[in-house]
């Protein structure tokens, strides 16, 4: 019998029986890096690119007009970037496989077409598909040939189906469009000077136009700084200019407060003394301090001075009909952040913060350079037109005969392939931008298409910008990267991490305001200052102002998780600068996670069999409003618990996996978590020089160098990420045995023994650990030169005596190119190629003197201390050479002393010495290594 | 006096240490004892148990000897034993994708199964091959489609001679090897193992010679795939185990070494049964209530050998080939000394066994 204790012990103890968690909520992972990839970012910005932004490009410089003939115009009519294909002699167009192009060495682009409009004599006439350049073309992209393919047909097109893509092939060979850091554009930033004067800053960024705007004080006073100004300009005054004259007026723009007062009137009475008192004297004082003068126009002072405020200060402003009151209270606003700031109510703002970054992409990248070189063309058809049509000729001027497709398509690819980043427009130089991809192994090229680049300085000696921030938390790779000068400025994307693209601001701004975003010109001025009054900011612009801030940040977050708003826009509200911030741009890094209600996970445990089951992917979650992506600035207003046993009343989100911290290098350590924290550093410079395999298609490759291991071997101890990114099926590296002790001399600093010729047969290896095969691409271009002459290859040449070829020719077949498979010494020829004595036309003999062409032997020959083999030979042609032979020279090599060798957790060491087996220490097992 | 016998026969395993590892039996060192080699005494002693023996493995004891003695077999058994293995390999046709000098490298490694007794060492500056050290073998093989299945998806059936197996390699007798054939078997040792895997259309036309060899000039000619030897654990219990404790101490060691009994009055006793199967890993001392209790020790002159061979020579025959060229060295040492010391002042130094 029971007693009532026993059934009040069972009870209890099913009461405290925890709520069912949800097992495997990993699974979520997969999923997500299915639909999003880990170079998602790189592929979506470029999509956008060339579907989107690349059209609205076209519309904001769509006309050519010529000063020449008014009735002259060019008219773009639409944009389209077509499939990558190669302009094979004779204008045949042929679609061509990224692998073709590295072969050949030639760049994987699609042409871009215009559809015009345009007047020809006096008859207007449209015309389709006008090639105006060639767009490189992002691999995985939406234009490029591998997209929905099966790895079959991958395989068919020589491609390897987990190649991550999202690089370019230009001439051959293979560019990376790094991640650059950036402070994010049009946002306020209150920080101190280098004298300690708290200063506002805005970069403002439009298509027109890159500039930073300053609103400093300095001895009481505020002071307008900007570049074009040749002395900084009282704030009082540019309040003037802008067209409030009152004095009241100002002060209450920049606050009720007692604060604001007694900050401002210093400013008014400079203001006074400089005896400007109606904006047509603030605009004139403008004018006065302007640095560059347009020249050639005829405007008065006051409107040139108008034309400097409208476009150049604040220029993301946005002035419509000359009604500068929007940005006189953005300008209200900057000071009274300083004011506050003085005053101690708000906070500095942190420039390392990641929420004030942006990241920015290959998308962007090239859309800037697109644009500059679009207008660059436009304006050359422009002169062009200008200097034809005046000229008398039998046909009319057809400006479609003068549209050449070079500039756009050299300026591309010269960008791409030099990485020199110039954009007059903005006075943009920069450099290394793009860098090769690195094949050194599979994780190598990964970790590059994760790396971010920080623009940031790397002389200057501060820890500030690189170290690890704490709003980093997820979306940055903790442990990834380098050391030395590049230390904290150059990282890496987390597992989970995703680079948001624009979202139109039209749609959310309607919908900000019906949830009543009130405009602020309509607001009296005491219900601005009021502490309810909310002003609410869409991507760094004033919207408006909410006295329902909660609700407001609330409904559109239902309405987001609903679908109705894009699920990247960001809304977040800050209580201490009483705004409320919502962000719909690029460049922002956010995170999935799982919402939680009523201290339950929305996603439950029928939700992930039912993913495992493929009922449902990663999108539905999101459509369904289980999981909402969070940017780093939206963090700061949720709860999120690390587990589900975490969970308390305030939470709100609940994070997906723990382990997604990390980015792609460090997920390959195996129990990160038992290291000391500099070894995964250290791992992740080191696992990407690990050698073994690249890729599928390795062996189809001619690279310049290419190291491969003759046994790789899947790494038995797995990790869930090594699974996610398919390590374990193009593994680099061997599982050793090894055996930890001191053996004097040889273990100095990381020095290791190594057993000579670790390969036993029927062994846990099955052959030739460390054993390693390297390839060495040779070229070799047959050239056409100016005087119809030509290089030749010849054949071998063959000894008088005994009619074998000389020593030197050996290895030579009988077309003069290296066979495969023949062993090439120092100094052997690989392609006995000759070449003409005289190259140059004007030597040529006079006519009907025909004289016998003279040659001198030029022949390619081998350099290197070791023998090569010859793997293969590759004859083909390309546009800059019309006849080439690329040949792969392979070396097979074995580990020596000096070798590295390392494990996965940054434990490197160089081999000192080499010892037979015998000599090898032993267990019941044996052991490969020896580690100091 | 016990004391003095642990420190001469056994080696002592504490918590973080391995103490009395040295061999100190020999004359002079203890008071008391003679430790002076002798014939008699050691054939006393000596003694070889073999423990199993199975195909390729073997396990077996030496009891009674010193470990340079026992080092020194094992150093034989991996380096000095001679065995024959494919040393050059001509390739007149490889259009498969596995690289020439890998596919030399794997072919050179495959154990061939011929008895080495029955060759003779080449000699270093002979390029010429001779009936009496070399073997040769012919590979040839072409993978070609299927024509019969057309819809099959697995490249074993879709092609012939998908993979290359050593079967595939095909003796070619020297002139004056035909006696061989009845003699030994000279089929090679692993039928299956897979030197290359072919795709459509490739060819392999190999030529491979043997030659004998000895594991210190290269790996591929050593006879056994591992040969080690450890010393016999030795496991006492200072105390009475019972229950819960008992089975806590039961899982410090490898399964089967400690056996749980039941006493008269219901309660489970610990006790060692097999010591041998333990690995030495030292868990018990981990815990503290339990370290206080046991001794962990090792025999130092009794080896468990176990020994692998390639399969080329049974491990026994193996293990006697390296004791005849321990012996033969010895002589060789023997016969030195005597030449170079002349007859006075002969020292008795050489091992005999």
């Amino acid at each position: 019998m029971e007693s009532i204790e026993d059934i009040m012990k069972l009870d209890k103890e099913k009461l405290a029986a925890p709520i069912k968690t949800i097992e495997e909520k990993w699974r979520l992972l997969p999923a997500f890096l299915k639909t999003k990839g880990l170079v998602k970012q790189h592929i979506d910005s470029f999509n956008y690119f060339i579907n989107v932004e690349i059209k609205k490009i076209m519309k904001a410089n769509d006309k050519v007009l010529s000063d020449a003939d008014p009735n002259f115009y060019l008219k773009y009519l639409n944009i389209y970037v077509g499939m990558p294909n190669v302009q094979e002699s004779l204008g045949i167009a042929q679609s061509i496989s990224p692998h073709e192009c590295r072969l050949r060495d030639i760049t994987y682009s699609a042409p871009i077409t215009v559809d015009i409009e345009f007047v020809r004599g006096k008859q207007p006439y449209i015309k389709k598909n006008v090639e105006i350049g060639r767009m490189p073309i992002m691999l995985r992209s939406s234009n490029c040939i591998l997209t929905g393919k099966t790895a079959a047909e991958m395989a068919h097109l020589n491609e390897c189906p987990m190649d991550p893509g999202g690089y370019f092939i230009v001439r051959g060979a293979e560019k990376v469009i790094l991640i650059q850091e950036q402070l994010s554009k049009n946002r306020m930033i209150v920080d101190k000077d280098s004298k300690g004067n708290i200063e506002c800053s805005v970069t403002s960024s439009t298509h027109e136009r890159k500039s930073k705007t300053y609103v400093y004080q300095k001895k009481g006073n505020f002071y307008l700084k900007h570049n074009i100004f040749s002395e900084d300009i009282p704030v009082a005054i540019a309040f003037k200019a802008m067209g409030v004259a009152c004095d009241q007026d100002i002060i209450q723009l920049v606050g009720n407060e007692e604060e604001a007062f007694d900050a401002m009137s210093p400013c008014l009475e400079e203001c006074h003394r400089a005896q400007v008192f109606t904006p047509l004297q603030a605009l004139e004082f403008i004018f006065s301090k302007i640095r560059q003068r347009m020249y050639g126009t005829k405007k008065s002072k006051a409107d040139e001075a108008r034309d400097v405020l409208k476009n150049v200060i604040l220029a993301h402003v946005p002035v419509v009909d000359w009604n500068f009151k929007p940005k006189a209270i953005y300008l209200a606003l900057m000071v009274r952040r300083i004011v506050l700031t003085q005053a101690g109510k708000i906070k500095l703002d942190d420039s390392d913060y990641y929420g004030n970054k942006r990241l920015e992409l290959a998308g962007q990248l090239l859309s800037l350079l697109f644009e500059d070189l679009f207008k660059l063309y436009n304006l050359d058809l422009m002169k062009v037109a200008d200097k034809n049509i005046p000229k008398v000729r039998a046909t009319e001027f057809d400006i479609t005969k003068f549209m050449r497709t070079d500039p756009i398509t050299f300026g591309l690819v010269n960008a791409i392939a030099t990485g020199n980043w110039t954009i007059k427009r903005f006075k943009m130089d920069r450099g290394g931008v793009t860098q090769v991809l690195s094949r050194l192994s599979y994780i190598s090229a990964l970790g590059m298409m994760t790396r971010i680049n920080s623009q940031f300085e790397k002389t200057r000696k501060v820890s500030g910008p690189r170290s690890l921030q704490p709003s980093q938390w997820g979306l940055l790779c903790p442990s990834d990267t380098p050391e030395g000068e590049a230390c904290g400025l150059v990282k890496n994307l987390a597992l989970m991490t995703h680079i948001t693209v624009d979202v139109d601001e039209g749609p959310i701004a309607r919908i900000a305001v019906s949830l009543g975003v009130e405009d602020i010109e309509t607001l009296s001025r005491d219900e601005v200052s009021s502490p309810n009054f909310y002003t609410v900011f869409l991507n760094g612009n004033i919207l408006g102002m909410t006295n329902h801030c909660k609700r407001m940040v609330t409904i559109f977050r239902k309405l987001r998780r609903a679908g109705y708003i894009n699920a990247f826009v960001s809304i977040f509200p800050n209580h201490s600068h009483k705004c409320i911030y919502i962000a719909s741009d690029g460049g922002r890094v956010c995170r999935p996670y799982i919402i939680v209600n009523n201290k339950r996970p929305l996603v439950t445990k029928k939700h992930i069999e039912d993913l495992s089951r493929e009922f449902r992917c990663f999108e539905d979650f999101l459509h369904e409003g289980l999981v909402e992506y969070l940017d780093v600035n939206e963090e700061n207003d949720a709860m999120i618990a690390l587990y589900e046993s975490h969970i308390t009343e305030d939470t709100t989100h609940l994070e997906i996996e723990p382990f997604t911290i990390l980015g792609v290098c460090a997920g390959l350590i195996p129990y990160p978590h038992h290291n000391q924290s500099p070894r995964n550093t250290y791992q992740c410079a080191m696992g990407k020089q690990a050698m073994g395999t690249i890729g599928y298609n390795q062996r189809n490759r001619i690279d310049t160098l290419l190291y491969l291991l003759a046994y790789p071997q899947a790494p038995l101890v797995k990790s869930k990420t090594i699974e996610l990114i398919h390590f374990d099926k193009l593994p680099a590296g061997q599982n050793a045995t090894v055996a930890v002790m001191s053996y004097s001399g040889y273990d100095i600093e990381d020095a290791l023994c190594c057993r000579e010729s670790c390969n036993s047969f029927i062994c846990l290896f099955p052959a030739g650990f460390g054993r390693c095969l390297v390839y060495r691409k040779q070229t070799c271009a047959v050239k056409r030169y100016a005087n119809q002459t030509f290089d030749r290859i010849m054949g071998p040449k063959v000894d008088r005596e005994t009619f074998k070829p000389i020593w030197k020719h050996q290895p030579l077949d009988h077309d003069g190119i290296a066979a495969p498979g023949m062993r090439i010494e120092n100094r052997q020829v690989m392609v006995n190629k000759e070449m003409p004595t005289i190259t140059s036309p004007s030597l040529q003999p006079q006519m009907g003197q025909i004289k016998q062409t003279e040659y001198k032997e030029t022949p390619v020959t081998y350099k290197g201390s070791e023998p090569s083999y010859v793997e293969r030979v590759l004859i083909t042609s390309n546009q800059e050479e019309s006849f080439l032979v690329k040949m792969l020279m392979r070396q097979t090599r074995r580990p020596e002393v000096g070798d590295k060798f390392s494990s996965r957790h940054g434990q490197k060491g160089v081999c000192g010495l080499i010892v037979p087996q015998e000599d090898m220490p032993f267990t019941d097992l044996v052991s490969n290594l020896v580690h100091k | 006096m016990s004391h003095l016998e642990e420190l001469r026969r056994k080696v002592n395993l504490t918590e973080y240490t391995i103490d009395n590892v040295n061999s100190t039996d020999f004359p002079g060192t203890y008071n008391g004892y003679d430790d002076s080699w002798s014939q008699g005494k050691f054939e006393e002693t000596f003694q070889i148990d073999i423990v199993s023996l199975s195909g390729c493995d073997m396990e077996f004891d030496m009891v009674g000897v010193d470990a340079a003695i026992a080092n020194a077999v094992r150093r034989i058994l991996l380096a000095e034993v001679p065995t024959m293995a494919i040393e050059t390999v001509s390739i007149w046709n490889n259009t498969s994708i596995i690289q020439d000098e890998v596919l030399a490298h794997r072919l050179g490694l495959i154990p061939i199964k011929a008895d080495p007794r029955l060759f003779e060492y080449r000699q270093k500056d002979s390029e010429e091959q001779t009936s009496e050290d070399t073997i040769q073998f012919k590979l040839k093989v072409k993978c070609s489609r299927n024509t019969l299945v057309s819809d099959a998806t697995d490249p074993d059936v879709l092609y012939k001679n998908h993979k290359v197996y050593t079967r595939d390699m095909e003796w070619v007798p020297l002139p004056g090897q035909e006696h061989l054939v009845s003699k030994i078997d000279l089929t090679l040792v692993k039928g299956l193992s897979r030197s290359a895997e072919l795709g459509d259309e490739m060819e392999l036309d190999l030529e491979l010679h043997c030659v004998k060899g000895i594991g210190k000039d290269h790996a591929k000619f050593s006879p056994v795939a591992t040969a080690s030897y450890r010393l016999l654990p030795e496991i006492r219990l200072l105390r009475r185990f019972y229950d819960d404790e008992a089975e806590k101490l039961q899982k410090c060691f490898s399964p089967g070494v400690i056996d749980l009994v039941e006493t008269s009055d219901g309660r489970k006793v610990a006790k060692v049964v097999n010591a041998r199967l333990d690995t030495c890993s030292r868990n018990v001392f981990r815990h503290d209530d339990l370290k206080d209790g046991v001794l962990l020790q090792k025999v130092r002159d009794h080896f468990i050998f176990s020994v692998e061979s390639t399969g080329i020579l049974a491990p026994d025959v193996l293990v006697s080939e390296a004791i005849k060229i321990l012996i033969g060295k010895c002589q060789k040492f023997l016969q030195e000394l005597d030449e170079g010391a002349g007859d006075k002042g002969r020292q008795k130094k050489g091992k005999r066994t």
